[in-house]
């Protein structure tokens, strides 16, 4: 069967779109997946430090795309899960570089040979956002529950709706059980009620994301942290399996500070 | 507990419903959001459905989108000259 497809995006920069291509790349690949993860982000690219792999970029995908290299050659492989790939994105170049329909004929050449293609977008709405979103048949909407990000989702939803993209599912990010608590975040039923799309994971605020980016190590990888584990559910669900939502609650901090800070400020648990 | 209430950080009422209230308002806006190309485009082909029926005053056809805190509608203003009798079959 041919490989699926799948965008990852948001709109809105640094909510997470790149740790969770990353991720969910790995967890796929740990299922016994065959997966490329393509930096579509060109002149920006990050997928590689993210998965750890810079030091073994040679080609990129636009020199596929010019036929300076073949398409294995520009292929990184990861020798730490077996069938993940990473494709990277030309550092010195501009989104200008590749148009949407050399994109769409870069992802038939991989479908093949693998079981999923994940196309990490840049952020915006304009050449870059248009040329992942060309290559691929499904989306994944990644937002923080902040109003900037969630708005900017909205709009990168209905484009993505426009261009037939199906199923579009949408992923939390960096959400805080503990402030979801205290009324002082948007929980994941607000953010469900306006945005029309499907929810795939809620992952959890975790210091072990920034712990992962500076080793150049997915979670996925190791797992042994609340947004591993969310993220591994993500992979699961698209890889069509029933997996119920984590309870974030229990990973609210309820330590003795914060009973203090509940008693005198009258919060409860909603 | 004033003092204390504000040492540890609690001071408000949860920012959270005020997030959700203006999210939705934004929302609403954004999604309602017309180009001026559109607009033009569906003024013609309203004036042409229009036209059908009646003699209207293409000069002086005002359509906009009325944008209040919480909906947004489409209000056009048309002054009619004329209405066309008989049956719309013949007329068109």
């Amino acid at each position: 069967m041919p490989a699926r497809v799948i965008v990852t995006t948001s709109g809105k920069g640094g909510v997470g779109k790149t740790t969770s291509t990353a991720n969910i790349a790995a967890a796929l690949a740990k299922f016994g997946k065959k997966v490329v993860a393509v930096d579509a982000d060109v002149g920006l690219r990050n997928l590689d430090v993210i998965m750890g792999l810079e030091n073994r970029v040679v080609y990129n995908f636009i020199d596929v795309i010019e036929k300076t290299c073949k398409l294995s050659a520009a292929l990184v492989k990861d020798k730490r899960v077996p069938g993940l790939y990473l494709l990277p994105a030309a550092q010195t170049r501009t989104k200008d570089a590749v148009n949407p329909e050399q994109m769409v004929a870069l992802c038939e050449e991989m479908k093949p040979d693998f079981d999923f293609i994940l196309l990490d977008c840049p952020a915006g709405i304009e050449g870059g956002f248009k040329n992942a979103a060309a290559g691929a048949d499904e989306a994944l909407v990644v937002t923080t529950p902040e109003i900037p990000a969630v708005r900017d989702a909205d709009r990168i939803i209905g484009m993505l709706e426009s261009m037939g993209k199906s199923p579009i599912r949408l992923i939390i990010n960096r959400l805080r059980p503990n402030m979801v608590q205290d009324g002082d975040m948007l929980a994941k039923d607000d953010i469900l009620d306006v945005l029309s799309s499907e929810l795939i994971g809620v992952v959890p605020e975790d210091e072990s994301v920034i712990r992962a980016t500076n080793n150049g190590e997915p979670m996925t990888m190791t797992l042994d942290s609340p947004a591993a584990q969310a993220y591994l559910n993500i992979a699961e669900r698209i890889l069509g399996r029933d997996v119920p939502l984590m309870d974030l609650e229990s990973y609210a901090t309820r330590g003795f500070l914060s009973s203090i800070k509940r008693f005198f400020t009258g919060k409860r648990k909603r | 507990m004033g003092f204390l209430s504000k040492f540890f950080g609690g001071g408000n009422d949860g920012s959270s419903q005020k997030a959700k209230d203006r999210l939705k308002i934004v929302l609403i806006h954004d999604r309602t959001d017309i180009s001026p190309q559109l607009l033009d485009n569906l003024r013609d082909e309203m004036v042409g459905v229009l036209a059908k029926y009646m003699d209207i005053d293409t000069k002086k056809i005002e359509i906009d989108l009325d944008h209040d805190e919480n909906a947004v509608a489409l209000v056009a203003n048309i002054p009619i000259l004329r209405i066309k009798r008989g049956k719309v079959a013949d007329i068109s």
